[in-house]
């Protein structure tokens, strides 16, 4: 049977991991591999399971309905906030918003502006470098140690890789458009909606994929070492009290989190600029219908 | 007739490292309403420059530049530039719509105005494509459309069909003088081909190498409606030889700037 190229690629990239994966599990159960270090993965799929019937990974859902048919909203978020997935995804959504819309409003305007990006340049610069989880002692001495800090830490991360980037695209716009943008009567605002934001958007989703990347490094870090709750609180709280297999769990989740925040940004950017669709360029027939020399056909008025 | 276009001792002087330097020297021109008014020039002259002055892109130096307006509800002018500069996140329709849509017209009156300039240009199947599906002739149909879409009462044109082949571009010069036979729009028309300028002008205006200057002018009295075939009558030879005898000088001196 001969396959297709496409098929034959798909095939391998889904095939191989589960080959990994089924060779890992042989090894451990023949115990050429310690499983008190590396435990088989359905041992580890097992754990995780046994994590979300417990309410440990997700919280206690099933006492939801009952809580909600109360109104009581605060004892709903409590339930929420006891799942160490939501706990984390509410304050890297968090920082990511609060750090990401600011970033991009001062990008614009440092990418416009050369007094504003002179000035706040070197300042930026110096700050951009500054790992950002080495902040969180200072941002906790300011905020406490309660959630805000955590959201602070990620908004702060998100901010300098958004703002650096899309200062970066609307700089590196072709003074071209908004020449043409100009000619065809467009004002402030019109040039602010047709050419800036268009144009440096594919720059700008580049920093949020970054920012959105850092801030799942950047909150795992700060779980570690300052939370009750949360993947990375997970992980640490497992390694130290030996549960190797939830830590393992967490790790997982990690990664299950890392490619659904890959996906959800490609499809966004696909939804919002439609122009940058790879497609295959018109064929010269097509591109060119009327070119048949002299005596082409008119063009209709 | 009246004086559309008025250009007196227009100047520019630009500043680098090595002091200033003179773009433009006291060019001066005068376009009638409904003209067609072509400017040749070896490379460097300047001549782009003019006419980024005439856009009101940039500001002339020195001199009078005067665009005279009649008709308050459309825009002056129009550039069709030679990169094309449309706009990649735009559909055809929608970058052919582009100055309607900044004058606030609402969207289905300008997609109707715009609808039937993409079909003069032979668009109508690619009005939802975006540009980087076009090829460049195709890019810079949708760049004219959108200048004559606009309806303005004068077209300034920066080697709209300097980066296309020899075929394609001759075929957009006969697309060029439909569109403009059927509009009798005031045009300054910007090219280093002497073929180009008399197959579309109805006057030849040469510049002088730089910092470029008014040369000497060409009044081109081929009847229109014109087509194609005219480049091949010795009527057409004889002029283009003409105008070449002046110019030749100038691209020699142009070429010696360089080295």
């Amino acid at each position: 049977m001969r396959l297709d190229i496409e098929t034959r690629d798909r095939l391998l990239s889904i095939g191989f991991p589960i080959l990994l994966l089924a060779l890992w599990e042989l090894i451990v159960r023949v115990g050429w591999l310690d499983a008190r270090f590396f435990p088989a993965p359905s041992t580890v799929l097992v754990a995780l399971s046994n994590m979300i019937a417990k309410g440990e990974l997700l919280g206690k859902l099933w006492l939801l309905p009952e809580v909600i048919g109360k109104g009581d909203g605060e004892g709903a978020q409590k339930i929420l906030g006891e799942g160490h997935l939501w706990a984390s995804l509410f304050r890297i959504f968090a920082g990511f918003f609060l750090g990401a819309i600011p970033g991009i409003v001062l990008g614009v305007i440092m990418g416009m502006n050369r007094t504003v990006r002179v000035a706040l340049d070197p300042v930026i610069s110096a700050v951009y470098v500054l790992p950002k989880i080495a902040i969180l002692p200072l941002v906790m001495l300011i905020f406490g140690i309660g959630e805000t800090s955590k959201i602070v830490v990620v908004a702060i991360s998100s901010f300098f890789l958004v703002l650096i980037n899309t200062t970066v695209g609307v700089r590196d716009i072709e003074p071209i458009f908004f020449e043409a943008a100009k000619n065809y009567g467009a004002g402030r605002w019109q040039l602010f909606w047709h050419v800036i934001i268009p144009g440096a958007l594919p720059v700008i989703f580049a920093g949020l994929r970054l920012s959105l990347g850092t801030a799942l490094i950047v909150i795992i870090a700060a779980e570690f070492i300052a939370a009750t709750y949360g993947l990375g609180y997970l992980i640490w709280f497992s390694w130290q009290t030996l549960l190797i297999e939830k830590m393992f769990a967490g790790l997982v989740v990690i990664m299950i989190l890392g490619a659904l925040f890959t996906g959800g940004l490609q499809f966004v950017e696909h939804k919002l600029m439609p122009w940058q669709r790879e497609e295959r360029p018109a064929t010269i027939d097509a591109a060119e219908p009327q070119a048949t020399g002299p005596g082409w056909p008119p063009i209709v008025n | 007739m009246t004086v559309k276009i008025r250009a007196t001792n227009v100047s520019k002087f630009f500043s680098s490292r090595g002091g200033a330097v003179t773009a433009l020297r006291e060019f001066h021109l005068e376009a009638q309403e409904g003209e067609f008014v072509c400017i040749v020039g070896p490379s460097g002259c300047g001549k782009s420059t003019f006419l980024r002055i005439l856009g009101g892109l940039i500001p002339a130096s020195s001199g009078q530049v005067t665009l005279v307006p009649n008709k308050p509800e459309t825009p002056l002018q129009s550039i069709v530039f030679q990169e094309y500069a449309i706009f990649p996140w735009k559909t055809v329709l929608d970058n052919v719509a582009f100055g309607l849509e900044m004058r606030g017209m609402p969207r289905a009156q300008r997609c109707e105005i715009a609808g039937d300039w993409v079909r003069k240009v032979g668009l109508t199947k690619f009005a939802d494509a975006y540009p980087h599906q076009l090829s460049g002739g195709m890019k810079q149909r949708v760049s004219i459309a959108r200048a004559f879409a606009n309806d303005p009462e004068i077209l300034l044109m920066d080697e709209p069909l300097g980066a296309l082949d020899a075929q394609t571009r001759a075929v957009l010069q006969e697309e060029l003088i439909r569109l403009w036979e059927a509009s009798r729009k005031t045009v300054v028309y910007i090219t280093h081909s002497i073929e180009e300028a008399v197959l579309l002008g109805d006057r030849v205006i040469l510049m002088t190498a730089h910092p470029g200057t008014f040369k000497c002018e060409f009044a081109v009295p081929f009847p229109r409606p014109r087509a194609f075939e005219l480049t091949g009558t010795p009527e057409f030879s004889r002029l283009t030889y003409a105008i070449w005898k002046e110019l030749q000088s100038e691209v020699k001196r142009a070429l010696e700037q360089q080295q």
